[in-house]
């Protein structure tokens, strides 16, 4: 299993359990999970719905890619904890991790 | 005035194939995209990716199904208008519609279909105090017009390429040029960034980094911005032009005003025929959602067929739709 911690937009934590090996995005997840996630764009890294802080495990994920980085370039609100939830995979580098929703 | 049967929003494979669908049943169609090409998501964004789920093609590459889509509703003739955005729709006393686009053009039809997949992209706005009521007033969001910025004070906002680019041209046209960005360096391309830091050791642009616009302020027309920087550090900036240039996001737009039941930015639609709660206007492809909705271009292909099979009744009222297949009865052409 893999553990991961939600805030939501109220700051409320919840933990997340996800079975290994699923090959879900992120953000798949927090839909499947009722969060209220909007993804217009299902996962191509376009329309910034999914974007998520990371409060805690950043440095074990995989770094930036090129789409996930232009687009957070141009988000007046993103920080260098950013992420776009489409564009990270649920796997063991998430065991642990912390992640804000911040998109509206 | 544009005259038809159907008028399709949004020409992307959904909308494309809608045509194919209307014309087996003799109904003629419209499209209407804000992009200046067919094709949509799959010409703009990925033309070059190859799809795999389109039956009978193992795979095929995205600009290619659009291509394809062109030549198989090519029989059917239809009409286009590109790089307009749809604004109003009008109701008329005989059930049929007025569509207006942002260039005036109208479109008089007896069905809307709404394939509009993502909706528009439109720019994206930050969160900055003040800010709409100088829309149109000293803040845009686009450049649409340089020379409206001759020998102008200009402070633009963002970090990406259209930024950058926008920076260094304006600094041989505006009086004045300060670019402000939230971090110290720049993702776009390495020549325009490059390029920015010189203006700005230079003394040709002022650089603003680790720092966002926190609100702005005026007098009717916009006349100051407030910057604050990430170590808090708060100064005040003296400008005619704010340019927030922060990208693109999709939204429904105007659509979203038209009395249709919108469900997390999508459209609403009866399984039977894909029809919203507005009679005569049908929504198809990414842009409905229904229990179990699977946004697969496939599935936009099954929508528009039933929804054809549903709108024959407004474009032909006194006319029974016996169903045929096109082995049995080849593409009767119009």
């Amino acid at each position: 299993m893999i553990h991961i911690t939600i805030e939501d937009r109220n700051g409320d934590r919840q933990p997340l359990e996800i079975p290994e090996g699923i090959s879900l995005s992120l953000m798949e997840v927090l839909k499947a999970s009722d969060y209220p996630i909007q993804a217009t764009c299902g996962g191509m890294a376009l329309c910034a719905t999914c974007h998520v802080a990371v409060l805690e495990g950043a440095d074990a994920l995989p770094p930036v890619n090129d789409a996930e980085g232009d687009l957070l370039d141009t988000l007046p609100d993103a920080d260098t904890d950013s992420r776009l939830a489409c564009q990270l995979r649920v796997d063991e580098t998430m065991q642990g991790a912390i992640f804000r929703i911040r998109a509206e | 005035m544009i005259t038809t049967d159907i008028c399709i929003i949004g020409a992307g494979p959904v909308g494309l194939f809608a045509v194919f669908e209307a014309g087996l049943l003799k109904m003629r169609c419209h499209l209407i995209d804000a992009l200046p090409q067919v094709g949509g998501q799959l010409s703009e964004i990925y033309p070059q990716k190859p799809i795999y789920d389109i039956p009978g093609f193992p795979d095929v590459k995205a600009q290619t199904l659009v291509d394809n889509l062109m030549e198989q509703i090519a029989p059917f003739h239809p009409s286009f208008t590109l790089g307009e955005r749809v604004e109003s729709l009008e109701r008329q006393p005989d059930g049929s519609f007025h569509i207006t686009t942002n260039e005036q053009t109208v479109v008089h039809c007896q069905v809307v279909v709404i394939a509009g997949g993502l909706g528009c992209f439109e720019p994206r706005k930050p969160d900055i105090a003040g800010l709409e009521q100088f829309e149109g007033k000293g803040v845009a969001y686009m450049v649409k017009n340089p020379e409206l910025l001759r020998d102008r004070r200009v402070v633009l906002a963002g970090g990406g390429d259209s930024a950058l680019d926008w920076t260094v041209f304006l600094a041989d046209i505006a009086r004045e040029v300060t670019l402000i960005h939230r971090s110290d360096s720049f993702r776009g391309a390495p020549d325009s960034a490059e390029k920015v830091f010189e203006l700005a050791k230079d003394g040709r642009i002022n650089l603003i980094l680790q720092s966002n616009i926190s609100s702005v302020s005026g007098n009717g027309h916009l006349q100051e911005v407030t910057i604050t920087a990430k170590d808090k550090t708060v100064t005040n900036l003296a400008t005619d032009h704010l340019i927030p240039l922060f990208g693109l996001t999709p939204k429904l737009g105007p659509i979203a005003d038209w009395g249709l039941q919108i469900d997390k930015s999508a459209i609403a639609v009866d399984t039977v025929d894909y029809s919203t709660n507005v009679e005569r206007i049908y929504a198809i492809g990414d842009i409905n959602t229904y229990p179990g909705k699977l946004k697969l271009i496939l599935c936009g292909f099954h929508e528009a067929a039933l929804m054809c099979q549903s709108a024959f009744k407004y474009v032909y009222p006194d006319q029974k739709l016996s169903f045929k297949y096109t082995t049995v009865n080849g593409v009767p052409t119009f």
